[in-house]
């Protein structure tokens, strides 16, 4: 079963990236974004197993992209290797240190606490004027390896390494799904004290978790960095955190594959909507959410499996 | 010393504002348990409806002190409307789902709204700054007041004292209360919980609308106040303690006095100063300074 789902991953896997050259560059980037938006909302649905809903996850997104930004800016350093896993690192120490304290909130108070911490990074950015103020400032253009690409080279380039970057996290976070702590997520959504009666922290598995989605949410801001090429104050906004819950709650938390189908549904559906009905794509986001949660409470995911059911009950 | 009186003056105004915009919010959690992101839509459409009240106002030769009492009414009115819609149309089909689902649920609706509001006013801005303007301005001791302002600071007192009073001294006050402590019990005892629900998120809806509408002369009307006032509202709620009225008059009053403070001394920490203060209140108290942890269940 499992074997089956790695397999079909990897032929997914291979197969956009075949397609990477072949689509047209504006397609490519909106992928491409949608993929580095993917691992935050891989991140949230570690924490929604659990029930958590995390509605300031874009304090990582943002650590994430500035952190890629101002490494480039200060050091010169412009090897997107490196500094995805900066990125990735930043977001990731910051998360350990506030997991300390938001492993203790559960329900609401933990979507407001994480909410009131990104939105604090949101008012010290907005009000710092050597980075831009509101306006953010540019990403210098990254280079792999040496290699300087440039037009559409680059975009091509950033797309792969997104997409090789998310095979990597989806693989691992499929692992920790079917490890002991991934599997107690159930339980402890359910009920914790009789989880913790079993001898196992629950707040050591929530910190693991936020740890995780804190790292994923970092990956995602910086890759998302640089194929925007800018940062700004807006990326730690409530509303980004609202727009990653939104592509969770679409996705449902049943599969990793989830997460990756959804987001790129979302700013499929996005960049149709600003395209077709400027003024009315939070109309269209709104009403999608709500049919959603109305009709599909386990989310898109969910369709898979009421397909695999059905076809387990017609079998003999 | 004259700093001082500026800041205490400013934080003052300020909390009154919030604690018009938090009242609503905090009674809707207290008794559904629904944290409600539309309550920023609820300001939104009651700004934008009193822009448009004082519009229709000045057209006419009334007197002026009669305009603000329209403006009131007017958004107010257009938040009953908007509340029974919701409550009736949309929350009646979430009810028992998930905390966490029914504020997707709002927050859905939230982001509809925005969009009906484009819809209606457009997407220029609005002044409605003549109820300001005609109400003049006091000076006391150096310090220049809008009287505008102290007339605020006015209506939040009586809100608060309204909700203690209606709270403690009034039959449906106590049918809240059994609500709030337990829902089950209170309908088995042969309280139209139904109706105490929908009763409440009306007048929740109403006391955001007024909220926007007390504010419209003091800003520019315009897309986005409702996503900035939201956020707002939340950290003094949650400072407070969520559903406890007088913990949003303190949530209110700390983040007003802590802001204005942080405008007059150090304007750089201006933006993060409430929600600095909001996660150091909830470290210290996680579900808030009036509301003590409840004891979990197995």
């Amino acid at each position: 079963m499992a074997s089956r789902a790695y397999l079909a991953g990897a032929l997914l896997f291979l197969a956009a990236a075949a397609a990477g050259p072949l689509v047209p560059d504006w397609v490519a980037s909106i992928v491409t974004i949608a993929f580095a938006n993917a691992l935050v909302v891989l991140g949230l649905v570690v924490l929604w197993r659990v029930g958590l809903v995390s509605f300031g996850q874009a304090l990582y997104y943002c650590l994430g992209a500035y952190s890629v930004a101002l490494i480039a800016r200060w050091t010169g350093l412009t090897d997107a290797f490196m500094l995805v896993m900066f990125g990735g690192i930043g977001a990731g120490l910051v998360a350990v240190l506030v997991g300390f304290l938001l492993a203790r909130y559960r329900e609401i108070f933990f979507a407001m606490l994480s909410l009131a911490l990104s939105m604090i990074l949101y008012g010290v950015l907005v009000k710092t004027e050597s980075l831009g103020s509101t306006d953010g400032f540019t990403v210098l253009t990254p280079t792999f390896l040496g290699y300087a690409p440039h037009g559409k080279e680059l975009g091509l380039m950033l797309y792969w390494l997104t997409l090789a970057v998310d095979a990597i996290a989806a693989v691992l976070v499929g692992l920790y799904f079917r490890s002991v702590a991934g599997a107690l997520a159930a339980p402890i959504r359910d009920n914790e004290i009789r989880v913790e009666f079993l001898g196992v922290s629950v707040s050591s598995i929530i910190h693991t978790k936020v740890v995780i989605a804190g790292i994923l949410g970092g990956l995602g801001g910086a890759l998302a960095a640089m194929a925007i090429g800018h940062v700004d104050p807006a990326m730690a906004y409530w509303t980004t955190s609202g727009g990653f819950v939104f592509v969770t709650v679409l996705a449902g938390s049943g599969y990793v594959a989830a997460a990756f189908i959804g987001s790129l549904v979302f700013e499929a559906v996005r960049s149709f909507a600003v395209d077709v009905m400027p003024q009315l794509w939070q109309m269209t986001l709104g009403s999608v959410l709500l049919l959603t949660i109305l009709f599909l409470p386990e989310g898109l995911g969910s369709l898979v499996s009421r397909l695999r059911r059905r076809g387990e009950v017609k079998a003999p | 010393m004259l700093t001082a009186a500026a800041i205490l003056t400013d934080g003052l105004v300020y909390a009154a504002y919030l604690f018009i915009v938090a009242i609503g919010l905090t009674l809707i959690f207290g008794v559904m348990k629904i944290l409600n992101v539309t309550h920023g839509s609820f300001y939104a459409f009651g700004a934008y409806g009193a822009a448009t009240a004082v519009g229709i106002y000045t057209n006419g030769d009334w007197p002026a002190a009669l305009g603000f009492l329209f403006m009131i009414v007017f958004a107010m009115l257009i938040g009953l409307i908007m509340g029974i819609i919701l409550e009736r149309g949309l929350l009646r089909l979430v009810y028992g789902r998930d905390e966490v689902v029914v504020v997707l649920v709002t927050y859905a609706t939230f982001l509809i709204l925005e969009d009906v509001i484009v819809l209606i006013w457009g997407a220029q801005s609005y002044g409605a700054f003549q109820p300001m303007i005609s109400a003049g301005s006091t000076e006391l001791g150096g310090l220049v007041l809008s009287n505008y302002d102290m007339v605020l600071v006015a209506i939040a007192a009586a809100l608060a004292f309204a909700a203690y009073w209606a709270l403690k001294f009034t039959r449906y006050g106590k049918l809240l209360t059994t609500v709030i402590y337990d829902r089950e019990t209170a309908a088995a005892f042969g309280i139209n919980v139904t109706l105490v629900y929908s009763v409440t998120f009306i007048v929740g809806a109403m006391l955001g609308a007024l909220g926007g509408a007390v504010m419209a002369p003091k800003i520019s009307v315009t897309l986005g106040i409702g996503v900035e006032v939201i956020v707002l509202a939340f950290a003094v709620v949650a400072i407070g303690g969520m559903g406890s009225i007088e913990g949003a008059l303190i949530g209110a009053l700390i983040v007003g006095i802590c802001r204005a403070a942080a405008v007059h001394l150090l304007p750089q920490v201006e933006l993060f100063v409430v929600y600095g203060v909001m996660a150091l209140v909830l470290v210290a108290r996680p579900y808030g300074l009036f509301v003590r942890a409840r004891p979990r269940k197995i």
